[in-house]
């Protein structure tokens, strides 16, 4: 950027301010693609709408790390201290003193850091989409969402308001609905898009009510005013906030749990966890991107966003987190072990890793060496995007060869697809929490956190991390072992260069993430953080997760009836794993009996009686009316002159009795 | 012989006015109620000059007006009987009764 500098530096003792003109450019450039390939692409870029967007996310990928390299080497540090940074801030709607929306950007180690995550991936994403939607024919559609998306999802890490993060909030939601529903020809996924639509607007019914609430007693939308007036416990917002109560929690507790059930719905935790794997039903690029690496992660980047509201004004908040998080991270991992979808096994495993990543926040305090859960959280998440992109990708370039979702239909693969096999394994790994890959490091972090605090939830981690190894190496040799292949018809090889660049260097991501010390960068209270590694620590979930893997090779490398067996004499409980633990049913068993009947027909009965009565009997009575008046229009002259006489007299007399 | 005075010229006027307004409410035929419509509009400059005469003899205010709505009479003849020629062109008829379309 010649002519541009990195940051400003104030005056003496000022705090120095990054230039905002290139961060903001790094959200709008996707903005930028969506609007020319939205409004121009079908007409006029009907096959180089692809280059174009991609290109646009390159820039904004580069501008994405020249950030986060001033960031965190350059300016970003005061003392040791990273320091949460407002280069721009442009007060939109003003409601009162103190009270407004604004438009602005905050830059501090989590926001940075989700803007190299977001866009690296956005990128790979893209360029992969060049060889996986050719031919395509709303190819520019596609890109045009996918710059809606990337733009949304920017803007939500970067927002400095709490209301602003709300608006992204939205965007993000309404352009994974379109991108869901892309294939809009196929009735299963109109019916995807809108349970994923309605369950995550239903779940930002209670983020909208919790901003209100803190919004309220803070007397700001502002994130770092609203962070430091609810974690002093002198501030008077503090008291009076803590001080109301409502149904036995503070007021403040509350306005925390229903931001919560905002993230929890965007970030598929149970119960609001059953759009995540119909989500499925768009391209498979779409769910890397969306469904797997970033948008489903929002609602812990909002967690952890007003982490230290909820880690020193409000643990019982926070132990919900904590709780709710460990609950969805194992009853993923048990359904995702029998699932036969590959892309349901793999949403299943996303959602179960949020479960970590939400329970780490949970069990985590602020500060020191007891935010060790924040930096892990972040740091698996960091990791997460990396290797579940991948899988992804590697199940997107499956899907591509075989046209087939189902397990049933693939096996031996790995003769025919060496690069994608090569990088699925080692994203297998890296989830299974195998050193030296990524996921191993973050894992045990997020193990080390909870086994400090919280004894119930670091055994239920430890579970699940083995179930973890035990359903992606299923996937694994299912796809790539078990029996012969049977391909037929045309072998097009592994789809060229735009699909596999972005599997290896999502592969050497994943197996190199781990070594990055995030503690360096992102902590709690912004200090260093300096995480140990414990070799005794991490015998226990290697071990098991090595044995996860060991009994996925027993079971399924060969062909055989072992994984039958053991399903039937698991009767019930395979079922009932295979049936998702009848959520859906049970959902639809509340809409459809409950709230249906008790609630829609007697609101449908009321509308259909009492307002369109209403409304009706306006309408007739005003014809009535008419009809029987409208005999004075009789089309005789002569008539209407009598009707102005009259009325002048009329008129006359009146006059006359009022002068007297 | 007694001089006229004002309220000799009112009662003429207000016999004029009566005689105007019988004639446009009994008369079918255009020609005949438009000239009824004159007689109106004639007891009206009736009463204007006798005000001005009787009343205010020093301002010429009544002759204006009345001299106004003669003007006012005479372009009004000319577009009421242009609509009467068009009426009978396509209704081969000056019969008020022939011409009721215009309702509801």
């Amino acid at each position: 950027m010649p002519g541009l500098p990195l940051f400003w530096r104030g005056n003496e003792g000022e705090a120095i301010m990054p230039n905002a003109t290139y961060i903001a450019l790094i959200p709008l450039l996707p903005l930028a693609g969506f609007l020319m390939l939205g409004i121009f692409g079908r007409k006029y870029f009907k096959n180089t709408s692809g280059v174009i967007g991609t290109t646009l996310l390159l820039i904004s990928t580069v501008l994405a790390l020249y950030t986060a390299y001033g960031y965190f080497f350059e300016y970003g540090k005061i003392d040791g201290v990273y320091q949460k940074l407002i280069p721009l801030k442009y007060t939109w709607l003003q409601f009162s003193e103190g009270v407004s929306i604004d438009m602005g950007i905050i830059i501090d180690p989590i926001s940075v850091m989700m803007l190299v995550v977001v866009t690296f991936i956005s990128l790979m994403v893209h360029i992969y989409s060049l060889g996986y939607m050719k031919g395509d024919e709303r190819f520019p559609t596609y890109y045009a969402f996918l710059g809606l998306f990337t733009f949304s999802m920017l803007g939500l890490v970067i927002s400095s308001n709490i209301f602003q993060i709300y608006i992204f909030w939205e965007l993000v939601g309404v352009s994974s609905f379109l991108l869901i529903g892309y294939y809009y020809d196929k009735p299963s996924a109109v019916a995807a898009c809108k349970k994923a639509f309605i369950v995550t607007r239903f779940a930002d019914v209670g983020f909208l009510i919790g901003i209100l609430v803190l919004s309220f007693y803070a007397g700001t939308l502002d994130f770092n005013t609203l962070i430091e007036r609810l974690t002093s416990a002198e501030s008077t917002e503090f008291k009076t906030a803590v001080a109301a109560s409502f149904m036995g929690m503070s007021a403040l507790t509350w306005g925390l749990v229903l931001v919560f059930i905002g993230g929890a719905g965007k970030s598929a935790m149970f119960p609001l966890h059953i759009w995540l794997p119909d989500a499925m039903e768009g391209p498979t690029p779409v769910s890397a991107l969306i469904h797997a690496a970033t948008m489903v992660v929002a609602g812990v980047f909002l967690v952890a966003r007003l982490f230290p509201v909820f880690a020193i004004s409000s643990p019982d908040a926070l132990s919900l987190v904590g709780y709710v998080g460990a609950f969805s991270a194992l009853i993923a991992a048990v359904i995702a072990c029998t699932q036969t979808d590959i892309k349901r096994v793999l949403a299943y495993s996303t959602m179960s890793q949020i479960g970590y990543m939400m329970f780490a926040l949970g069990v985590s305090k602020y500060g020191g060496e007891d935010g060790l859960g924040y930096t892990a959280s972040m740091f698996h998440l960091f990791t997460h995007a990396m290797f579940k992109a991948l899988l992804f990708l590697g199940a997107g370039a499956v899907i591509h060869y075989i046209h087939s979702n189902e397990m049933k239909d693939m096996g031996g693969l790995r003769k025919y697809l060496p690069i994608t096999h090569i990088t699925f394994l080692i994203a297998c790994l890296a989830i299974a929490g195998v050193p030296p890959f990524a996921g191993f490091f973050s894992k045990e972090e997020i193990l080390l956190a909870a086994y400090q605090s919280n004894q119930s939830i670091y055994w239920v981690a430890l579970i699940t991390s083995g179930l973890t190894a035990f359903y992606m190496f299923r996937l694994y040799f299912s796809i790539f072992w078990n029996r012969e292949a049977h391909v037929h018809g045309e072998h097009k090889g592994e789809g060229g260069f735009a699909m596999m660049m972005p599997l290896v260097l999502l592969a050497i991501g994943a197996a190199a993430a781990g070594f990055i010390p995030f503690g360096h960068f992102v902590s709690t209270d912004g200090a260093r953080l300096e995480t140990e590694f414990h070799l005794m620590f991490s015998i226990a979930p290697v071990a098991l997760g090595l044995a996860g893997i060991f009994i996925a090779m027993w079971l399924y490398k060969k062909a055989s009836d072992k994984p039958d067996k053991i399903a039937s004499s698991l009767n019930g409980l395979y079922k009932a794993a295979y049936h998702k633990f009848y959520m859906d049913e049970i959902y639809m068993f509340i809409t459809q009996k409950i709230i249906f009947n008790l609630i829609g027909r007697p609101a449908a009965w009321f509308d259909k009686n009492v307002v369109d009565g209403l409304v009706n009997a306006t309408g007739n009575g005003t014809k009535d009316i008419s009809e029987t008046i409208k005999g004075l229009q009789s089309g005789k002259v002569q008539q209407y002159a009598i009707y102005f006489l009259v009325g002048v007299i009329g008129l006359a007399l009146l006059f006359i009795y009022w002068w007297n | 012989m007694m001089e006229p005075g004002l309220y000799h010229m009112l009662f003429i006027s207000a016999t004029l006015f009566f005689i105007g307004v019988y004639g446009f409410f009994t008369r079918r035929n255009l020609v005949t109620m438009l000239m009824s419509v004159e007689l109106v509009l004639n007891s009206v400059n009736l009463n204007f000059i006798a005000f001005n005469k009787y009343l205010w003899y020093d301002k010429m205010d009544g002759l204006f007006f009345t001299i106004f709505v003669i003007a006012i009479a005479a372009a009004e003849a000319a577009v009421a009987i242009a609509i009467i020629i068009n009426l009978y062109r396509s209704h081969n008829s000056i019969d008020v009764e022939n011409a009721e379309e215009l309702k509801y």
